[in-house]
């Protein structure tokens, strides 16, 4: 039986969890980082095909504020955070109180980058230390790196360690939004945790689902 | 009136167009577009490569257009079917960014220059004359190949459209 056969709807449930927790505490650490509240959506778990991957995050063309990082350790695997342009832009502004800071101008300023890239690491290092604390397993993540491009050129460059494996994807996607603005794909962060095949196994056995 | 169709591509995947229809993929990063096409006939294949090598490969079962080395040959096979002669074949390249700066030299963190170099090597391996590229860099590209005037249009975020 080959790996995808054997996930169960259990198995999605205990990833969803995974989302949620990770999702929650990034969500947090985002709302007192902004001083304002901030909402997440229920996880997504799915199976896609690396094209459908792309549609998740707004199909292959849509401009992004990307912050890719690999994970290492117990668990391995990629994680995205992936921002509209124009909420990325809203949190920096608000970070470093400059109203004209734009990640689509022809010089963004350093301090904004250097700012988004902060902000990246503070929220998948909230997220991946709650996913840490949840199951008992070692996670290494390594420095962010921040991409503004076409969301298929970002992730692509995450899929490639699991497209010598597989033509599909298990994606952990949770969506945060602002919560003074109404909801809609122009104001949704997600945040993607792409784990390595062979780090489902160890997921589920840290947290005794065989 | 005649209508144009642009046929999309997805990521590791390949297909054929032939004019006045054009071809077209989206999103290409570390992957890279090859375009094998004839003048004469007006007909044009795409892939979007997305590793180097199928001995790279862990699945049961191959995706041809993944790899480098299997897609071209596949891609070529293709064309002939369609009534190509190898030998009109001439090819154009886009892609094999370097999304993101690691310090890390781990290998697939330079996908990107390694997807290229794999391309290179098997267009020269059928005998496919490369016309021109646009690689390397890091930005993603989107890329649309019109069969008859066998021109490459190349769209970047920051650097603009450019036709090769």
């Amino acid at each position: 039986m080959t790996f995808h056969q054997r996930i169960t709807s259990m198995h999605l449930d205990v990833l969803k969890e995974i989302g949620n927790i990770g999702a929650a505490h990034a969500a947090t650490s985002l709302s007192s980082l902004l001083g304002k509240k901030v909402d997440m959506r229920v996880p997504k778990v799915e199976m896609v095909s690396f094209d459908d991957m792309m549609e998740l995050a707004g199909g292959p063309e849509n401009v992004v504020t990307g912050i890719y990082l690999r994970i290492e350790g117990d668990l391995t695997g990629s994680m995205f955070f992936v921002l509209p342009i124009e909420q990325s832009n809203r949190f920096i502004r608000n970070l470093i109180h400059d109203d004209t800071f734009d990640f689509q101008s022809p010089s963004i300023s350093e301090l904004g980058i250097s700012a988004m890239q902060e902000l990246g690491n503070i929220l998948s290092g909230s997220y991946l230390s709650a996913l840490s604390d949840f199951t008992g397993l070692k996670i290494y993540p390594t420095v962010p790196a921040l991409s503004v491009d076409m969301v298929g050129a970002i992730i692509s460059f995450g899929l490639v360690e699991l497209s010598h494996i597989s033509d599909y994807v298990i994606v952990i996607d949770t969506a945060i939004l602002e919560d003074d603005l109404p909801d809609s794909e122009s104001v949704r962060g997600h945040f993607f945790l792409l784990p390595d095949p062979e780090s489902f196994d160890s997921i589920f056995k840290s947290l005794g689902v065989s | 009136m005649i209508t144009r169709q642009v046929v999309k591509v997805g990521i590791a995947d390949m297909n054929i167009v032939k004019s006045p229809d054009s071809i077209r993929t989206s999103g290409l990063g570390s992957c890279v577009g090859v375009v094998l096409y004839d003048e004469t006939m007006k007909i044009a294949g795409l892939i979007h490569v997305m590793l180097p090598d199928s001995s790279l490969s862990r699945t049961e079962t191959v995706n041809v257009a993944k790899f480098a080395d299997t897609g071209i040959p596949a891609m070529i096979d293709q064309l002939k079917l369609e009534g190509v002669q190898p030998f009109r074949l001439k090819a154009k390249i886009a892609g094999g960014a370097e999304m993101f700066q690691f310090t890390s030299n781990k290998d697939t963190m330079r996908i990107g220059p390694r997807n290229v170099a794999a391309v290179k090597e098997y267009l020269l391996k059928s005998k496919v004359p490369l016309i021109s590229e646009d690689t390397g860099g890091n930005s993603g590209r989107t890329i649309e190949f019109d069969p008859s005037t066998s021109l490459l249009n190349i769209r970047t975020v920051n650097q603009g459209v450019i036709d090769i």
